[in-house]
């Protein structure tokens, strides 16, 4: 019994080795794993053995889709309106200079910000808390309200250090599509027909200046999954970043594959969708059909 | 944003270095850029020649002090002198910068040129891949590539070579574009018609007109390559033993750097890290103006 003579061990490692085919040659342990792959069965965690790499997903997707959705809601809303704003020749001065700050930041990596961020929010002032998902000792109890709160409190930081650094490329690209939507016949058409600023604000200039960036929202996607792997193992939060990062340290080759092979995937769906939603958006698209 | 010089004037009016100090002047992004990123330089060129390069490793000074006289930066959990970590991560930084950024624009103005002047099946297959890779999160293979090799293994090095293998597709698409509107100019047909074969019109006529696109690609793939190597290394995914700039952000975060009130440890690295990604980036900008005058940096 147990794992305590060579022989016994031995014994354990052939049993092992057999349950996850690593005692075939490497060709047919690879075609076995795309053949698996096919029939969407990612296979089996080696570290924490009973679960599958299904269920590792299952179990941190909510946290990762959660964060980088609000980051990627939040800079897309702020950066567009900043940039639209920015162009608009009616905003007052202080509002153009809103923008200044954020561009300026698109140096920064997420990365980067979250060191700073939590030196100067969570080490310095102690506004916030350092990392983790939640309050150490806490149980997690989601019919909580405090526990939420908890949560909710834990998330600022990494979403802030998503946000901040993303927001000034949405500002570049909205004010210069703002600028040449400013000469378009319609606008001017609005313009005399005496339509108000705001109005000719938010239905002839952002309306039409918002299109092209839908496209930009999903190339977006991408790089905001890069940070937010970076970020979630940073800030130690259990999503899909904290999970490649555990798998990646104990050699847990099926969970790092299947991890990244479903991001990709996730991602490749991700623009085909937006790419569909277009011509929804755009009553132009629609009409040359 | 008016920029009266273009790069001809540059390279053929007298007195070029006057001339490039004048539009210095003008172009302030590349200034900016360029004056922190000699700062650098001088600081790591300096510290590798002062500062004894074994105090960049495990065990060799008191841990744990808080910058003062004896360690201006501090020292960390492993007993390193942050002063010295920062100038061996910074000159290894550059390394991996140079070496992957420079062999990557070498790959893409190879296959750029090949693409466009050749055109065909080859061009299909060369722009093919390029596009059905940029938009995958290029981070992620580069994670499992990092990940599958033996940690001891990982160089300086090898991480330059994870880099670079998936960092060659950005400047083989911008060169290929720039070829295609090169190509059909008429100094190429002349060229042509005069009977020069192929490699002299790639070479003699058509490079040195790409040259500013060629520079200017080569700094955004040493960023990239700075950027790339960085996000590794924070990950854990980079040579252990080696103070690359991530790598001692990830052991400082490792070991609760924030959480036991050693807040050197980290915040150095993250400075010089944003200064070398932001000084690129501005010098990136500049000479996106100096290759394009007439472009306005709207993105």
């Amino acid at each position: 019994m147990g794992g305590f003579t060579p022989t016994d061990l031995e014994k354990i490692v052939a049993s092992y080795s057999a349950k996850f085919g690593l005692n075939k040659p490497l060709w047919q342990q690879y075609l076995d794993y795309i053949g698996s792959v096919a029939r969407l069965d990612l296979g089996v965690s080696m570290n924490k053995f009973p679960k599958t790499v299904w269920q590792l997903l299952l179990e941190s997707l909510p946290w990762t889709i959660g964060l980088l959705f609000v980051a990627t809601v939040f800079s897309f809303i702020l950066g567009n309106l900043l940039g639209a704003l920015a162009a608009w020749p009616r905003s007052p001065r202080w509002v153009k200079g809103l923008a200044t700050p954020f561009v300026l930041l698109m140096g920064v990596p997420p990365v980067l910000m979250a060191v700073f961020l939590m030196f100067f929010v969570a080490f310095r002032l102690k506004l916030l808390p350092m990392g983790n998902a939640y309050s150490i000792g806490v149980i997690p109890n989601w019919s909580s309200i405090g526990f939420i709160f908890d949560v909710l409190k834990h998330q600022i930081l990494p979403a802030l250090s998503l946000i901040l650094g993303t927001v000034g490329s949405w500002v570049l690209s909205m004010r210069g599509m703002g600028v040449t939507i400013q000469g378009e016949d319609y606008v001017l058409f609005a313009e005399h027909k005496g339509l108000g600023g705001t109005a000719i604000f938010r239905d002839y200039y952002l309306r039409n200046a918002l299109l092209p960036q839908v496209t930009g929202l999903a190339l977006a996607v991408g790089t905001m999954v890069t940070s937010g792997i970076v970020i979630e193992q940073f800030f130690g939060l259990p999503g899909i970043g904290s999970m490649l990062y555990d798998a990646i340290k104990v050699n847990d080759f099926l969970v790092i594959y299947g991890i990244v092979l479903f991001i990709v995937i996730a991602i490749a769906v991700l623009m085909i969708v937006v790419e569909m939603l277009y011509p929804l958006l755009d009553p132009r698209v629609r009409a040359q059909k | 944003m008016s920029t009266v010089l273009t790069s001809e004037d540059l390279v053929q009016a007298p007195g070029g270095f006057a001339l490039t100090l004048r539009y210095l002047r003008r172009n302030r992004s590349l200034a900016v850029g360029l004056l922190i990123v000699l700062l650098l330089m001088a600081f790591t060129v300096i510290g590798m020649l002062t500062i004894d390069v074994s105090h960049a490793y495990p065990l060799a000074v008191k841990p744990k002090q808080p910058p003062g006289a004896r360690y201006l930066l501090g020292t960390d959990f492993f007993g390193r002198d942050l002063l010295s970590e920062m100038v061996v991560g910074m000159w290894q930084t550059a390394l991996i910068g140079v070496l992957a950024g420079g062999l990557g624009t070498l790959i893409g103005v190879f296959l750029g040129f090949v693409s466009a002047y050749f055109g065909g099946a080859v061009d299909t297959i060369i722009k093919g891949t390029c596009q059905i890779l940029t938009p995958i999160p290029v981070f992620l293979i580069q994670v499992v590539i990092a990940g599958s090799l033996d940690k001891r293994d990982v160089t300086i090095y090898t991480m330059a070579f994870i880099v670079l293998a998936l960092g060659w597709m950005w400047p083989t698409l911008v060169i290929r574009s720039q070829v295609l509107t090169m190509k059909e100019r008429q100094f190429v047909s002349v060229a042509k018609l005069s009977g020069r074969n192929d490699l002299g019109i790639i070479f003699a006529e058509i490079m040195p007109n790409l040259l500013p696109f060629i520079a200017a690609s080569f700094v955004s793939q040493v960023f990239s390559a700075v950027f790339a190597s960085f996000y590794l290394a924070v990950v854990g995914l980079g040579p252990l033993r080696e103070p690359l700039l991530g790598n001692i952000i990830w052991s400082a975060q490792g070991q609760g750097a924030f959480f036991n009130g050693w807040w050197w440890w980290p915040i150095w690295p993250a400075i010089g890290m944003v200064l070398i990604l932001g000084s690129l980036a501005l010098i990136n900008m500049g000479l996106d103006e100096l290759a394009n005058p007439r472009v306005r940096r709207t993105e």
